[in-house]
């Protein structure tokens, strides 16, 4: 199959162009000759596995890198961004991939930092916060600290940031990684809002859906150049990954398999309590081998508290926990390790020690299975972890610092350091959070491929899609509690979205 | 009554230079720096304050050019741990040697006194306003310091966009940027005041209560100012509460000293005293202080 490079041209106002921009790090080429260009009103969607250059690129409009070589016009005139100050003066607003808030201070502060006033006006920037959020209909709270606020909120206040210095392009990078799927839509239908007022708008995502439903034109980068911008109507999700990747990638085909009887992991009227408040209310649940079950739920309802629960970090207040028949109920985290419950918890970059190589986190919880005359052996550990790489498709060297992995190798490591000590149980939180679609991929097909071998697996996730794609039951979460549950055969995307918001009645 | 009256007097004379290092060191620990350049700034500007108030007659000019000091010694550290990256405490604890060493230097090549110098120069007075005599009884500068500049300090960390530019790059310097501040320049700024705020206080004791400059002068000022600062919890309120506190602990053991009553109790654990109290009151309220987000981080941009 072959996509014609088919650049669109019609006539129109662009509002930003980056032409032949070029930026290295080191030895790696992050953008290679990338053009761009975004006009009045339209959402522009720029695609890429993670490392193309997305961020860099947009970086470069924003002043945050400066770039090698390559020019930017605004309105068609050159311009020269050397610093976020020059941006916003150009009119550029940006809500960068990850949160820049700042979290001790509240909403108003967080938007009018920076803004050139001398002696600032709390009361007036309230009043045009407050239109303002009117306009996107965005229930944030003014007054409230950053720190209280939801990943959605916080994400609505970046966008007031940039909408409060009157910007005229909006660089959204990834926005939607960290939302669930209801908050995810009320903001596209604020981006829709704010195009159609003529707003320019960048859109970068990992999520092909999103680009179908909020983009007409895609810009695809492959490791630091520009493959080209594409109609989207014009393309299948398959022709626009084989354009990201540069070859086909077949579909994720899992396997079929009956969950067993026997059961690996139960649970029993669970409750976790912290500061008097129940985190985890009541839960009970049971995972048979060969089986995954779903957690669905906004973020926060206890899905946190359940993956350290269930791994031996956070102490039950209430109930019970078996593992292959053994009480666990007050087990420490080694313990849970030893009846071979793995874990991979959602924040992977708190998960990995980012200065010891590849190799090193890979063994780290086993160091004691390496030693040799009482030194560690460095040859078995590069035997097996020569091994995993191949086995993982980790993209890295074993001496590489987990540091400079991209964020799905890093998964990968992870996944790796977790699964090739087989572990009967498998409790898994986010693990595809920010990964681009073949990683994404891979990493799904890891899990169902662990299914097959005869794990149980409780996979917490925001993505519907990965929970529907992926499990054999789905439960959701809602105030510490399981309020709902879906078997395969009746899996409804609205219902179970309805059961998230917690207005569900099953 | 008057033992009351004489012990909250001296509190108010005691806290002037505390609360000038002290609230120095909350803006510059707000911007994320850690200056412990403190002790040798504030003994810096003791020494140059009086250098040059002996050189011209003039204890304003010598007031000015302590404060160019400290702002010089804030720009200095700045470069240093700003521009250059330094590790914010060798920098620091390097600041402070440099500081006494130059002041020493200075002092004994250019006044030739090493040991206790009987060179005196004209202090700034005692004001008492409306005729008021007892605890209104106070220096100018301790006027101006406790009713005009920790105000106008609170004033500008919360209401200005200053205030604000410097708690966002000492809590979160990639969102300060991205907002648009510039984070180095900001934390330059803070840096300067700060420490023209510390010289201030050091300044205070040869050109108010003292009209002299003898070695060890700070006596370790400096450094309660940045327990202070802990105990303050990063606000310029707080910080100078503590620093009444101590000033008041500081002043009662002085005065009891001085009473029959006391006359078996050691002076040297009298002396120990308010520094027991700052410990004790930093152990209470500092357990759980809540440190500027980037507190000892320098930034650039990835
Ligand atoms: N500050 C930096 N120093 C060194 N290398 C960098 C830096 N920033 C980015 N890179 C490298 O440049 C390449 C492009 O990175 P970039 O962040 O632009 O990718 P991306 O397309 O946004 O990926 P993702 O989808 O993971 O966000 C990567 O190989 C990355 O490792
Ligand atoms: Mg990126």
């Amino acid at each position: 199959m072959s996509v014609s490079t088919h650049v669109i041209d019609e006539p129109g106002p662009i509002t930003a162009r980056l032409i032949d921009i070029s930026k290295r790090f080191g030895d790696v080429i992050a953008n290679d000759r990338v053009c761009l260009d975004v006009r009045r009103g339209e959402i522009v969607g720029l695609l890429g596995e993670n490392g193309a250059g997305k961020s860099t690129l947009v970086k470069v409009l924003y002043g945050l890198t400066l770039p090698d070589e390559g020019r930017i016009e605004i309105d068609r005139a050159p311009s020269t961004i050397r610093k976020p100050s020059d941006a916003i003066a150009a009119g550029i607003g940006m809500v960068t991939q990850h949160f820049s808030l700042v979290s001790t201070m509240t909403v108003v502060e967080n938007i009018i930092l920076g803004t050139s006033r001398i002696i600032i006006d709390r009361d007036s920037a309230r009043k045009k916060i407050v239109l303002l959020c009117e306009s996107l209909g965005f229930g944030v709270d003014p007054d409230e600290l950053v720190s209280a606020l939801s990943v959605g909120q916080r994400q609505r206040v970046e966008i007031l940031k940039a909408l409060y210095r009157d910007c005229r392009v909006l660089v959204l990078d990834e926005p939607t990684a960290v939302l669930a799927p209801q908050e995810a839509e009320t903001l596209f239908k604020a981006v829709r809002l704010l195009a159609n007022s003529g707003i320019a708008v960048i859109l970068i995502t990992h999520k092909l859906h999103e680009v179908r439903k909020m983009c007409q034109r895609v810009t695809i980068l492959r490791r630091g150049s520009c493959v080209g911008t594409y109609e989207v109507a014009q393309h299948s999700d398959d022709e626009l990954v084989e354009l990201m990747v540069g070859r086909a990638v077949e579909h994720a085909n899992h396997e079929t398999v009956k969950p067993g009887n026997l059961v690996r992991m139960s649970v029993r009227n669970l409750v976790v309590e912290s500061r008097g408040g129940r985190i985890l209310d009541n839960v009970s649940l049971e995972i048979r081998e060969r089986e995954i079950i779903g957690v669905a739920g906004v973020s926060g309802n206890g899905q946190s508290a359940l993956v350290s629960v269930l791994c031996g970090l956070t102490r039950p207040t209430k109930g019970k926990i078996e593992v292959n028949g053994h009480d666990l109920t007050h087990g420490k985290p080694m313990d849970y390790l030893n009846a071979g419950v793995g874990r991979i918890a959602e924040d992977r970059h708190a998960s990995v020690i980012a200065e010891m190589s590849v190799a090193h986190n890979i063994v780290l919880e086993r160091i004691d299975g390496f030693r040799k005359a009482g030194a560690i052996d460095e040859k078995a550990i590069s035997t097996l972890v020569q091994k995993l790489i191949q086995q993982f498709a980790i993209r890295a060297a074993p001496n590489d610092p987990v540091s400079s992995l991209s964020g799905g190798n890093m998964q990968k490591v992870l996944l790796a350091k977790v699964l090739s000590r087989e572990p009967k149980v498998l409790v898994i939180a986010q693990p595809t959070r920010g990964l681009d679609v073949l990683a994404t991929r891979e990493i799904r097909n890891m899990l169902a491929f662990q299914r097959v071998n005869g794990a149980g697996i409780l996979l917490v996730s925001e993505d519907l899609d990965e929970l529907l794609e992926l499990s054999d039951r789905i439960l959701v979460m809602y105030e510490g509690r399981i309020v709902a549950e879906f078997t395969n055969s009746q899996f409804d995307r609205n219902e179970i979205g309805l059961a998230m918001t917690g207005s569900g009645s099953r | 009554m008057s033992f009351l009256v004489n012990v909250l007097e001296a509190m108010l004379r005691v806290s002037t230079p505390l609360a000038l290092g002290s609230s120095g060191e909350v803006v510059t620990e707000r911007s994320g720096v850690l200056n412990l350049g403190i002790e040798g700034t504030m003994y810096a500007g003791a020494f140059f304050g009086f250098y040059a108030a002996y050189q011209t007659d003039s204890r304003w000019v010598g007031l000015a050019v302590a404060i160019a000091v400290g702002a010089l010694a804030g720009a200095l550290l700045s470069f240093l741990v700003v521009t250059l990256g330094v590790n914010q405490h060798t920098a620091g604890l390097g600041m402070t040697i440099f500081l006494i060493g130059t002041s020493e230097f200075v002092n004994r090549a250019a006044l030739g006194t090493g040991f206790g110098t009987s060179l005196k120069v004209e202090t700034f007075g005692v004001i008492k306003p409306f005729g008021l005599g007892g605890i209104a009884a106070q220096y100018g500068m301790t006027y101006v310091t406790l009713l005009i500049v920790v105000p106008c300090l609170w004033w500008m960390l919360r209401h200005t966009s200053l205030g604000l530019a410097i708690t966002a790059v000492g809590e979160n310097p990639e969102a300060a940027d991205v907002a648009g501040i510039n984070v180095k320049l900001t934390r330059y700024i803070a840096l300067i005041i700060g420490g023209m705020l510390m010289a201030a206080g050091g300044a205070f004791l040869t050109l108010a209560t003292l009209g002299s400059f003898t070695l060890d002068i700070i006596a370790g000022r400096g450094w309660v100012c940045l327990a202070l600062v802990i105990f303050g919890r990063w606000g310029v309120f707080r910080a100078l509460a503590g620093g009444l506190l101590f000033s008041f602990v500081y002043a009662l053991q002085f005065r009891l000293r001085l009473l029959d009553a006391w006359q078996g109790v050691p002076f040297e654990l009298l002396l120990a005293l308010p520094y027991l109290i700052t410990i004790v009151a930093l152990v209470a309220s500092g357990r759980n202080a809540k440190y500027p987000g980037a507190y000892l981080k320098p930034y650039r941009r990835a």
